[in-house]
C-alpha cells in the first residue's frame, strides 16, 4: 500500500492558496517594494560611489586594507565584465532575504536557547527545511508568489535561516555555567542577563551565523534565477540554456566576487567586538594614567 | 529599581543586631536530584527509595552575624550544593532556610532578586568574571541591576578595587590578570554592592599555594574590618581552620560534625574526622584564644585596654596568635602568657603546659 503524503502536501497548499491567496499576495508586493527600494539605490548611484561605499565598509568592519583594496579592485572587474546592474540587483535580493532570514532566525536561536520545549520542536524542523533539496520549495513558492524574485527569496529564506538560528542558540547555550550563576547570583533579570551577559558572549557565534545565512543566501541566486529572479541567476541560466561558456563563466566569476567579499567582510565583523573592547580599555587605560598624576598634584 | 528598596535591608540590620540569635539558620535541609541528572553528572552516593540522587541530606545549622562559617568536604559531599541552596541557585527539595528572620525557600521572584541583590553575594571557584566587560563594570555589575546611577556604582566598584589592591587597573579587562588578582575582583565584586552576607565557593581552590596563602590573609584582613557573615566552602581542612570560626564537615552528604576547629581537633566525631585531623599541622591552625584558660580574675576585672598588672611577667599576645609563634615565648622561659582580644580586654592566659598538651595528637594523649 502506498501514502500519498506527496498529494497530501499539494492539496494542503492547494487549499491555502484558495483561502489564504491574499496574504501571499501582500507578502509578495511588500517584499518586492523593499528589493525595488534597495535596487534603485545599488543601481541608481554611481558604481564608483557604491564601490567606494562597499570598499568603505570593508575597512570599517575588518581594519584589513589588503580587503579594501581586493574589494575595490574586484568589483572594477565586474564593472568591466558589464554586469554591475546584474551584480547590484543580486545583491539587493540576497541583502533583503537575508534581513528577512535574520529577523527570524536571531529571535528564534535566542528563545530556542532560553527554553527546551521550542528548542526540541525547532531542531527537526531546521533539519528538514535543511536537507530538503532547495528546487522543492521553489515548485510551491512560484504557486504563492509567482514568477520572479520573490519567490526566489521566500525559497531562499526557508533556506538561509536554519544556520542563524542554530548559531544564535549554540552561542546562548555554550556560556560558562558560572557566569550565568554569577549573573543570577546578583540578581539580575533574565532580560539584564541576555542583553549584558549572554548576547554579547553569543556575539562571535551569532555573526558566525550571519555569515552562513549570507552564504547560503548567495548560493540560492542562480538556483532563483531557474524562477526568474534575475540578476547575476539569470545571466548564469541564460549561459547554461544557450551553451554560452564565456558568458556563464562571467556570470559566475561575479557571485564569486560577492561571495568572498561578502563572506571576509562578515567574518571580520565577528572579531570586531573585541578588537574595539580591548581598544577601548587601552584607551581608558592611558587615560587614566594621564589624569592620576594630575590629581595627584592637585590632591 | 528606585533607591528605596536599597534601604530596606538596612533598616532591618539595626532590628537584628539586637536579638543575638542566629542569622542564617537552616534547618533539615535536603536535595534529592531526579535519577536522571546524577546518572549524567556521574556523581556518586546513595539513593532514596526511587526518587533519585540525595546530594544533601536533612543537613541542619546556623550561623551567627559576623561569623565565618565552613563547610568542609570532599568533592561530591554536597557543600557546592548547600551554598547555592542559600541564595536559591538551586532549589531545595524539603527543609527551611532562615536568612534574618525571613524564609528564603517561599521568596517570590522579585523579592528573590532584592535578596540576591542586596543581603547575599557569591564568589566563584573559576571566579565568575565577564570576560567582556572591564573590571570596575564587573565589579559594578551588581550594582547596575539594582539601577545605580552609572557614576556613584562606577564610583563604588573602583572603591572595593582599592581595598583588594586593584585600584590602579581598574580599567583592565579580566583576560590580562592572574588567577589570584581574578579572585581579587570577584572578592571586590561581592564587597561592593554592601550584602551583609558573601557565599564563598572553593574561592582560592584555584589559585596555587603561595597565592592562596595571600588571598586567606587578605579575607581575614577585610573581615576584620567588614565584620560579614560568611559561608565559605573548602575541600581543604587548613584552609577551613585557618578561616572559620565555626566548620561544619559534610561526608556524602550529610553534617557529620560542626564546631571549630579545636572541636574537631580535640573529638573527632568519627573515624573520617580523624583522618582528616592528623594531616593538619596543629601548631599553625590552633590559636591561643582556643586553648586560653580562664582569665585571672584580677585581669578579667580591669578595664579594656589597661594594664592591670606592672609590666615584667605580662606577657600580652592576641588571640590569633598561633601556637608556632607562642613556641618561642615560652622557650625563652615565659611561665604565663596574657591572652586579650581585639580590644585588648585580657580572655584567658597559656602555659607551656596548655600549649605543648593541645599540640599532641589525640591518640598520644590517651596512651598516656
Amino acid at each position: 500500500m502506498r501514502f500519498n503524503i506527496g498529494d497530501w502536501f499539494a492539496s494542503v497548499i492547494d487549499w491555502m492558496l484558495a483561502n489564504v491567496g491574499w496574504f501571499f499576495d501582500g507578502v509578495a508586493w511588500l517584499v518586492s517594494q523593499i528589493v525595488g527600494a534597495v535596487e534603485i539605490v545599488l543601481i541608481g548611484l554611481h558604481p564608483f560611489l557604491i564601490i567606494a561605499l562597499l570598499a568603505g565598509a570593508a575597512l570599517a568592519l575588518t581594519r584589513s586594507l589588503g580587503l579594501t583594496l581586493f574589494s575595490a579592485a574586484a568589483f572594477a572587474v565586474i564593472v568591466a565584465m558589464g554586469l554591475w546592474v546584474e551584480s547590484m540587483s543580486t545583491l539587493a535580493v540576497v541583502l533583503v532575504s537575508v534581513m528577512f532570514s535574520l529577523a527570524i532566525g536571531i529571535p528564534l536561536g535566542i528563545w530556542a536557547a532560553l527554553n527546551n520545549t521550542v528548542s526540541a520542536v525547532v531542531r527537526p524542523v531546521l533539519d528538514l527545511m535543511q536537507a530538503m533539496p532547495v528546487f522543492v520549495y521553489l515548485i510551491p513558492a512560484v504557486f504563492f508568489f509567482g514568477v520572479g524574485m520573490v519567490p526566489g527569496i521566500a525559497a531562499t529564506i526557508v533556506f538561509a535561516v536554519p544556520p542563524a538560528v542554530r548559531l544564535t542558540e549554540l552561542g546562548i547555550r555554550k556560556l560558562d555555567l558560572e557566569l550565568l550563576e554569577a549573573a543570577m547570583a546578583f540578581g539580575a533579570k533574565k532580560g539584564l542577563i541576555l542583553k549584558d551577559v549572554q548576547l554579547p558572549l553569543a556575539f562571535s557565534s551569532i555573526m558566525a551565523g550571519v555569515n552562513q545565512v549570507i552564504m547560503l543566501a548567495l548560493s540560492m541566486v542562480v538556483v532563483a534565477g531557474l524562477v526568474g529572479a534575475g540578476g547575476l541567476g539569470g545571466v548564469v541560466v541564460q549561459g547554461v540554456a544557450q551553451l554560452d561558456t564565456a558568458r556563464g563563466f562571467e556570470g559566475g566569476l561575479a557571485v564569486v566576487i560577492l561571495a568572498v567579499y561578502l563572506d571576509r567582510v562578515t567574518s571580520g565583523a565577528r572579531s570586531l567586538g573585541d578588537v574595539l573592547r580591548s581598544r577601548r580599555a587601552k584607551k581608558e587605560q592611558r587615560a587614566a594614567a594621564a589624569t592620576a598624576p594630575v590629581a595627584a598634584a592637585a590632591g | 529599581m528606585s533607591a528605596a528598596p536599597v534601604k530596606a535591608p538596612a533598616g532591618d540590620r539595626g532590628d537584628a543586631m539586637n536579638t543575638e540569635g542566629p542569622f542564617i539558620r537552616v534547618d533539615h535541609l535536603t536535595k534529592v536530584y531526579s535519577l536522571g541528572k546524577s546518572a549524567r553528572l556521574g556523581l556518586p552516593g546513595r539513593r532514596s527509595q526511587a526518587k533519585g540522587f540525595t546530594a544533601v541530606d536533612d543537613v541542619s545549622f546556623d550561623v551567627k552575624r559576623g561569623q565565618i562559617f565552613v563547610i568542609m568536604g570532599l568533592s561530591g559531599s554536597g557543600k557546592s550544593t548547600i551554598i547555592r541552596m542559600l541564595n536559591r541557585l538551586i532549589d531545595a527539595s524539603d527543609g527551611s532556610i532562615t536568612v534574618d528572620g525571613r524564609d528564603v525557600r517561599s521568596l517570590p521572584p522579585a523579592q528573590l532578586r532584592a535578596y540576591r541583590n542586596q543581603t547575599i553575594n557569591m564568589v566563584f571557584q573559576h571566579f565568575g568574571l565577564f570576560p567582556h566587560k572591564s573590571l570596575i563594570d564587573n565589579v559594578a555589575f551588581g550594582l547596575k541591576v539594582r539601577g545605580v546611577d552609572r557614576a556613584t556604582r562606577e564610583a563604588k566598584a573602583a572603591e572595593a578595587l582599592t581595598l583588594v589592591g586593584l585600584g590602579d587597573r581598574i580599567h583592565a579587562m579580566p583576560d590580562q590578570l592572574s588567577g589570584g588578582m581574578k579572585q581579587r575582583v570577584g572578592l571586590a565584586r561581592a564587597l561592593a554592592t554592601d550584602a551583609e552576607i558573601l557565599l564563598m565557593d572553593e574561592p582560592f581552590s584555584a589559585l596555587d599555594p603561595l597565592i592562596r596563602k595571600d588571598m586567606q590573609e587578605l579575607l581575614v584582613k577585610l573581615q576584620r574590618n567588614f565584620k560579614k557573615t560568611i559561608v565559605f566552602v573548602t575541600h581543604d581542612l587548613n584552609e577551613a581552620m585557618y578561616l572559620g570560626d565555626r566548620i561544619m564537615v559534610m561526608k556524602q552528604g550529610r553534617n557529620v560534625q560542626t564546631g571549630t576547629a579545636l572541636d574537631l581537633l580535640e573529638a573527632p566525631a568519627d573515624p573520617y574526622i580523624e583522618e582528616f585531623v592528623a594531616e593538619v599541622d596543629r601548631s599553625k591552625v590552633l590559636t591561643a584564644g582556643m586553648i586560653s584558660k580562664d582569665p585571672d580574675p584580677g585581669m578579667a576585672a580591669a578595664a579594656p585596654g589597661v594594664p592591670a598588672r606592672s609590666g615584667h611577667d605580662a606577657v600580652r599576645v592576641s588571640e590569633a596568635t598561633v601556637l608556632t609563634e607562642l613556641l618561642p615565648l615560652l622557650a625563652a622561659g615565659t611561665e604565663r602568657v596574657e591572652v586579650v582580644d581585639e580590644h585588648g580586654t585580657p580572655v584567658g592566659h597559656v602555659t607551656a603546659e596548655t600549649v605543648l598538651a593541645a599540640l599532641a595528637p589525640k591518640e598520644y594523649s590517651h596512651a598516656l
